[in-house]
């Protein structure tokens, strides 16, 4: 199956994805991520103002099949989070690297943006 | 190892997502559940049911001894009907919940669940091993033999007939629980008025050579009518939402058909069988837990089987647990079976479901959960 894994993202481990757009960062899953969950059927996203650790557990994204955990790629403030997901969960399936967004940080420390993967190096673990 | 059906190949041509039920290698979904779902409810889908069990009984005593072991009462089956009956244990325990047809005047089909097959055929034979007329009844495992696809949706009677032979009635003037021989390029079938979707549908048994030809028989057939092939997640949102129980969950050993609210098929007064002394005394003492079908009454994560029930009214303990639970396709809310305290069995009670450490508000709702409006 050829993997859609856009080249101007970054990406975790955990499949989350990263856009970086000045000091904000925004964050979804990845298609791959979407496919192994099958229909997404709720999200629980974090409360707006909350200031979150890289690595650490911030939002759940539930299919007809299982839940499974998010966690923050980086570390920052939640300054954003996606409208849309609460009517129309289904977005992480349809368009996960736009419309299914999940949430924007603003970044506490840059630098962590290096311990992300690139395109490349995702592909590769997802391989 | 997994076990496979003799439509795996079919699965994969068809580029189903495959996942490991009961030890089989089954398709969870070819395109998404959701789809599948909706499929059914609104036009067909079909769907490779071949790694249930299917056990004959056949014998001039066949008719007493399966009488003496299953709950529902067989005597009323004529040739060509079938009923939803229960294989219980000395304590009203469920072994397993089945469909029992009586396909002549002295042979019948139980079509039992896949991962229950080897507990079933156990229990059968030790139960005919006591059994004094035992050499009038013969029994028989032919579940690798038999294959099966079920067709279910509001449009699956307008294509059901195409391509069979019929030498008696026609599939679509089947009534409901009803089953009729058919056949097809000579081999012979199996085709009933049943299902576990809650929509109309039928259920066809093929020998397990013939099966892939129905199967592609059927697609060609359903097509022009919206058919779509479905998995074991959409069997699975579909039977929730029609609350049908599912072996493992509300049903096993140490659970029986009144507690899962299934007295309707248990005969009490039918004669003497396996278990029906403890059912007997369970109904007059009352159950001490009770199958509830609930909805969730605002926005939360879907409940899963195994997360606690609670009483709204306090308690320092849940007062039970889900054993069955999604997210509704067909109404947009999470809904649910499982076993509560009698007093809160009630429809319209207000309960709360325990949902990753959080209590979110649930109602008590009649069964089926969803109904065709």
């Amino acid at each position: 199956m050829k993997e859609n894994i856009p080249a101007d993202l970054k990406y975790t481990k955990s499949h989350e994805w990263v856009r970086l757009e000045g000091p904000t960062a925004t964050i979804g899953i990845t298609d791959h991520a979407q496919h192994e969950l099958t229909d997404v059927v709720f999200v629980e996203l974090p409360a707006m103002g909350r200031s979150l650790k890289a690595g650490e557990a911030c939002a759940v994204v539930e299919s007809v099949k299982t839940a499974s955990d998010l966690y923050a790629p980086l570390s920052g403030e939640v300054v954003a989070v996606n409208p849309e997901l609460a009517r129309h969960p289904e977005l992480v399936n349809t368009d996960p690297y736009r419309a299914g967004w999940f949430f924007k940080l603003k970044l506490f420390t840059p630098a962590e943006l290096d311990g992300l993967l690139s395109p490349e190096s995702y592909a590769a673990q997802i391989a | 190892m997994l076990k496979k059906t003799p439509l795996f190949v079919a699965h994969q041509r068809l580029g189903a997502r495959l996942v490991e039920f009961g030890g089989w290698e089954m398709p969870l979904c070819y395109t998404s559940i959701l789809d599948e779902h909706k499929a059914v409810r609104s036009a067909a889908g079909i769907f490779d049911v071949s790694h249930m069990g299917d056990i004959f009984a056949r014998g001039p005593a066949a008719a007493d001894f399966l009488n003496s072991v299953l709950t529902n009462d067989l005597a009323k089956l004529q040739p060509g009907q079938g009923q939803y009956t229960l294989l219980c244990n000395q304590h009203g325990g469920a072994i397993d919940d089945l469909y029992l047809y009586r396909l002549q005047a002295e042979e019948f089909l139980l079509v039992v669940n896949a991962s229950r097959i080897e507990a079933d055929v156990s229990w059968l034979d030790r139960q005919l091993a006591a059994f004094p007329r035992r050499q009038s009844v013969e029994l028989k495992n032919q579940s690798d033999a038999w294959g099966a696809v079920a067709v279910q949706g509001p449009k699956a009677v307008d294509f059901i007939d195409c391509g069979f032979q019929t030498g008696g009635r026609a599939p679509s003037a089947l009534r409901k629980n009803e089953i009729t021989p058919v056949s097809l390029a000579g081999q012979p079938l199996w085709v009933s008025r049943t299902g576990y979707t809650g929509e109309d549908g039928f259920e066809i048994v093929a020998p397990a050579d013939a099966i892939e030809a129905v199967w592609n028989l059927m697609l060609e057939a359903g097509k022009p009518f919206g058919l779509k092939p479905a998995g074991l997640g959409a069997r699975d949102t579909l039977r929730t939402e029609a609350a049908y129980p599912l072996y493992g969950h509300e049903l096993d050993e140490d659970t029986t058909p009144l507690e899962a609210g299934l007295g309707f098929f248990v005969a009490l007064g039918k004669g003497d069988f396996v278990g029906r002394a403890s059912l007997a005394q369970q109904k007059a003492a009352g159950v001490t837990k009770k199958l509830a079908a609930f909805k969730m009454t605002g926005r939360c994560p879907p409940p899963r089987p195994g997360y606690p029930i609670w009483s709204v009214s306090g308690g320092a303990a849940p007062v039970g647990r889900v054993t069955s639970g999604t997210q509704s396709p067909s109404l947009g809310i999470g809904i649910g079976l499982g076993f509560v305290s009698p007093e809160l069995a009630p429809v319209n009670t207000a309960i709360a479901i325990e949902i990753r450490g959080l209590r979110a508000a649930a109602i008590t709702v009649p069964r089926p959960i969803y109904r065709r409006s």
